[in-house]
């Protein structure tokens, strides 16, 4: 199997095994016109399986859905090339339109238009409730 | 623009500034009789009330103030399929307030991220219900003399009942309250409220299925309601309604400077029969919630006297 490297594009790595489809469907990158290699269940020393996503086109990347999937994926900026860039990622303190709330008591179950916001109330157990609501997801 | 949404969007010196207010309208009602003269509150109410709006509307016309509204969603454009969002960019034209009870979670706090003029949360389905806890913390203020060091009872329905919720968040910031949840397993408060107040903030609190077992020792009771409205299955409401019921025989346990608190209305879960019991502050609380909503009004609409 050859895998083009990247001129320039987007190198998400360190991916936790089996999660690149998530990632992939919540970053919507199916609307993307552009070439991109899914590796899943590579091997890794620091890992042991990982999964690796290649964008071949640059792209801003939503750092705060990666953040809350997992602030351990690394994200590589490449340019002709050679990596000119590499983002941190931490759990982020707000989402917006990223998940939906699921209580059927809240205002966003039956209002239309309105944006779906989580804010991160516990960092240590990954809380984010619902600012409408407060139901956690 | 300030809103009440939560009862902890505002600090305790608001809290505090807004019960001096109340208390200073109480003393001298005819200084504030036109502090609201040409003001308009328009009061949506999505879901029925009458004590929350009759209080709301009363409150503006002790002000001067003037009041236009709609008492159920029936009868608002909400029946055409209008939004939350478009009613109240709408309203906003017309009123330089707005109090809103809505049947879902959250719908006064969308209200108030698109709204040029300010919302009070008048109910917000099972969620909050901030002026309530206002009414509650000034009658504790008027019954105890104080906002601290007491033990409270909070009875009945805790996991739908907004205004326990809203109460207990308020209450989380003054020192030396000790907390007796008395439910049916059903009813316990939510898990987050005793993660993320009781247990964050260090306070004492225990959970207790009868009132028998805990009546000598707490300062407040506030019993509240089984909501029907709250359960999708009857079976479940029939079944947890009558768990709890405060009578003479159980007020026998009780110390005699209790105050027994209810938000009302009630169905039989305080018999009437101690209704002429000084220690049944109901009726004054219900009083208070007017003179509280007045204080509020003047806060949100910045005018002063």
């Amino acid at each position: 199997m050859k895998i083009e490297s990247i001129q320039n594009g987007i190198v998400l790595d360190h991916i936790s095994a089996g999660k690149a489809l998530t990632v992939y469907h919540d970053l919507k990158l199916d609307k993307l016109d552009c070439s991109i290699g899914i590796l899943q269940n590579v091997r890794s020393s620091k890992m042991g399986k990982k999964d690796i996503l290649k964008i071949h086109q640059e792209y801003d990347v939503n750092l705060d859905v990666l953040g809350y999937i997992d602030p351990n994926i690394t994200v590589s900026i490449i340019k002709d090339g050679q990596t000119v860039e590499k983002k941190k990622l931490a759990l982020p303190e707000r989402l917006i339109n990223v998940k939906k709330c699921k209580n059927p008591r809240c205002i966003t179950s039956v209002e239309q238009d309105i944006p779906h916001i989580f804010n991160l109330t516990d960092k240590e157990n990954r809380v984010y409730r619902c600012i409408y609501c407060e139901a956690d997801k | 623009m300030k809103h009440l949404i939560d009862s902890t969007d505002l600090t305790v010196e608001e809290i505090d500034d807004i019960l001096d207010l109340a208390l200073d309208i109480i003393s001298d009602k005819e200084r504030y009789s036109e502090a609201c003269k040409g003001k308009k509150l328009a009061t949506l109410f999505f879901e029925p009330s009458t004590r929350t709006r009759l209080s709301f509307e009363a409150a503006m016309m002790e002000l001067g103030g003037n009041v236009l509204g709609f008492s159920s969603a029936d009868s608002s454009s909400t029946a055409k399929g209008e939004s939350v969002g478009d009613t109240v960019r709408t309203v906003g034209c017309y009123a330089d307030i707005i109090a809103m009870r809505h049947p879902k979670e959250g719908a006064p706090m969308f209200g108030s991220m698109v709204s040029e003029v300010p919302i009070i949360n008048a109910g917000d389905g099972g969620h909050n219900h901030p002026t309530q806890t206002l009414t509650d913390l000034l009658t504790i203020r008027r019954e105890k003399g104080r906002l601290n060091d007491f033990t409270i009872g909070l009875c009945g329905d805790l996991k739908f009942g907004r205004t326990v919720h809203s109460l207990i968040k308020a209450l989380s910031r003054y020192e030396g309250i000790k907390y007796v949840l008395i439910s049916p397993n059903e009813l316990k408060v939510p898990e987050y409220i005793i993660t993320e107040v009781f247990e964050k903030n260090n306070i004492e609190y225990k959970e207790v299925t009868t009132m028998e077992e805990v009546m000598g020792e707490l300062d407040i009771i506030y019993m509240t309601r089984v909501q029907k409205e709250r359960f999708f299955n009857e079976a479940d409401y029939v079944r947890l309604k009558d768990t709890y019921i405060l009578d003479k025989s159980k007020l026998k346990l009780a110390k005699d400077d209790l105050s027994i608190m209810h938000p009302l209305p009630r169905v039989n879960e305080i018999s009437t029969t101690i209704d002429d019991d000084p220690r049944a502050c109901y009726f004054r609380q219900a009083l208070n919630g007017k003179y509280v909503r007045m204080a509020l009004i003047l806060s949100l609409l910045g005018v002063t006297v």
